[in-house]
């Protein structure tokens, strides 16, 4: 028994076997929820992340009541006043606005880029991709050229292509991030889906009678779940650091709004007078995208014991 | 060997052909009308539809594309409606910077990536992979913006050791300089391409360590660093040479970024210009550039394999 757990991957270490053992004399069920969770709480570095994206979340949520001052207030006698100042505990910017009042409000947005693009891509990928894999033939086809056309573009220059054709903006930048990443999600879909497809209970569904559109979203879906998950888990961050990169540009978010990429490029105006107006920003992009990347590097270990970083 | 390059360059014509496609579709898709935008808002009526008829932006969407895929195979790829010249000596001219970049920043990461993935997959489990292993989300978790701005501020203000920005000094010239010049953007450019080089070594590497032959080549008493270098690398190099293909890519792209950071004068600079100033010649004709060493280089890499693992080109 033991071993065939450790074929479908549920078992990894010989702890968990003796723990197993354990089970066996009384019995209990568990959801793939709590295989995961089992493992993930024993990984310490995702557990870290998962804690720290909790924070910056609710921190982000609870802004109006955190900020200590209003994140567009402009004070210019207070300008580039450094960190630790009285009343500005991160220092103020060139216009004398609050640092820690902007970061604390600009986490709403780079967060809720970061998600809805996401969102957007892996819905639109995940549909593509259950298609193509399931139909095949001249759909599957045409649409994977057009992936690979997509994907012939360096991620970045293709969101550039389409902000200059729609013009900046925080929308069209979110659009844009959102479109270059739907190739990548049909991807992984249409590869589970054509491993799944050949499958006995699938088959076996097929014979029945089950329809199309049942098997698709009972079977093929849920299945296709795991390497989604992981995917999008480390995908978060990406498209984070990627929507900062065009505000940072001018391309994203337009000033005054409090954006973690805005408040980069304007603090890289002043970083002789003033490094930390860049410094602090980009620490938060950079330690959203580390968390996210450690929880989705534990996502990977629990749902993939095999996989070994 | 020549019948698999000419099948490789063969299957490219169709990739080309869907970027040009989707680039001028892109811009084609764009609001506001390029006759307003070359002859201004107090032009007349007859002025700007005898321009659109000049332009042939009056002809259907299809007719335009060829029209101008025919002109841009010619060499003709327009004239920049800000810099009022021909768009593509001016892209060729700012790609040699670009291309200055990305070079030395690949070369950078693989000096750097393939040497640290072999020494954390011979050390596996130990300090040094776990410190490595975590070293590498760290350097994958940097926006390749704001790592530039930390170099700046630690080595050219704090230090003040390199230059802060640009290509060139206004006293000094030739290579020396530029080098100086280069350390700084390419250290920002290739940490994120040598993380994921370093990465996949470690486990390609890995995977290769495990193999019948790596026993048997310790068995014959082969000293170590000739089983890692002689027959494991070797081996392992398909997957890395993938890697560092992609990331050429990924350089390429975050090229644009750290030539913002730097005032490096390359194509991405000058492309944001272009955005800025909606000169969609200018855009359509850098991102067709950039795109197009993307596929070559994709190219590349997959003649690469052949040379690699003389069993691909037989398949």
């Amino acid at each position: 028994m033991n071993n065939e757990l450790e074929d479908v991957g549920l078992l990894d270490t010989a702890s968990e076997v003796e723990g197993l053992t354990e089970q066996v004399k009384t019995p209990v069920q568990q959801s793939l929820f709590q295989v995961i969770w089992r493992r993930l709480r024993k990984d310490k570095l995702a557990l870290l992340g998962a804690f720290w994206l909790i924070f910056v979340i609710l921190v982000s949520l609870l802004a109006p009541i955190l900020a200590p001052h209003d994140p567009l207030e402009i004070n210019l006698r207070l300008r580039l006043l450094p960190i630790g100042t009285p009343g500005h505990f991160l220092g103020t910017d060139d216009l004398g606005r609050d640092i820690l009042s902007r970061l604390i409000w600009g986490g709403r947005i780079s967060l809720l880029v970061g998600f809805s693009a996401v969102l957007f891509a892996m819905t639109a990928g995940t549909l593509i991709g259950l298609l193509t894999g399931f139909y095949g033939g001249w759909l599957d086809t045409i649409i994977m050229r057009l992936i690979d056309i997509l994907m012939a573009f360096p991620a970045i220059l293709l969101a550039l292509a389409i902000v200059a054709a729609l013009g900046p903006g925080l929308e069209h930048a979110m659009l844009a991030v959102a479109i270059v990443g739907i190739p990548y999600y049909t991807r992984i879909v249409r590869g589970s889906v054509l491993a799944l497809r050949e499958l006995e209970y699938i088959l076996a569904a097929h014979a029945l009678g089950s329809d199309k559109w049942h098997i698709i979203a009972t079977h093929l879906f849920p299945n296709s779940l795991p390497p989604l998950i992981i995917a999008a888990t480390l995908d978060v961050g990406w498209m984070i650091m990627f929507a900062a990169g065009l505000s940072f540009l001018g391309l994203g978010a337009q000033p005054p709004a409090a954006e973690w990429g805005i408040m980069l490029s304007e603090g890289h105006k002043f970083i002789r007078l003033a490094p930390h107006a860049s410094i602090v920003p980009g620490l938060a992009i950079f330690l959203v995208v580390l968390s996210l990347n450690f929880l989705g590097d534990g996502l990977r270990d629990a749902l993939d014991p095999h996989l070994r970083r | 060997m020549t019948g698999y390059i000419i099948r490789r360059i063969l299957a490219l014509i169709p990739v080309l052909l869907g970027v040009s496609f989707l680039v001028f579709l892109i811009l084609y898709l764009a609001p506001g009308d390029p006759a307003l935008i070359i002859l201004g808002p107090k032009a007349n009526a007859t002025s700007l539809a005898q321009l659109r008829h000049d332009l042939g932006l009056d002809q259907p969407f299809l007719i335009q594309y060829l029209r101008w895929l025919w002109r841009v195979l010619q060499g003709d790829w327009g004239r920049s409606i800000q810099l009022k010249r021909e768009v593509l000596p001016l892209i060729l001219t700012r790609f040699q910077a670009t291309a200055y970049l990305t070079l030395f920043s690949a070369l950078l990461a693989i000096l750097f990536g393939i040497p640290a993935g072999i020494i954390s997959a011979t050390h596996q489990y130990s300090l040094l992979d776990r410190v490595s292993m975590v070293g590498i989300l760290i350097g994958f978790s940097m926006p390749v913006f704001w790592l530039g701005i930390l170099l700046q501020i630690f080595f050219s203000i704090y230090l003040g050791i390199l230059p802060v920005s640009g290509m060139q000094s206004p006293n000094q010239q030739g290579f020396p300089d530029l080098l100086r010049h280069l350390v700084l953007p390419s250290m920002a450019l290739a940490t994120g391409a040598a993380v994921i080089i370093a990465r996949m070594t470690r486990s390609s590497m890995l995977e290769v360590m495990q193999q019948d032959y790596i026993r048997t080549a310790r068995a014959k008493g082969q000293i170590e660093r000739l089983v890692i270098y002689r027959h494991a690398l070797r081996n392992a190099l398909i997957p890395i040479v993938t890697v560092i293909g992609l990331q050429v890519g990924y350089l390429l792209g975050g090229d644009i970024l750290v030539e913002i950071v730097f005032s490096w004068p390359g194509i991405g600079l000058l492309m944001m210009n272009g955005i800025m100033a909606r000169d969609f010649p200018l855009v359509q004709g850098a991102i067709l550039l950039v795109a197009s060493s993307y596929v070559v280089i994709n190219l590349i890499v997959d003649i690469l394999y052949s040379y690699l693992d003389p069993r691909i080109h037989y398949q």
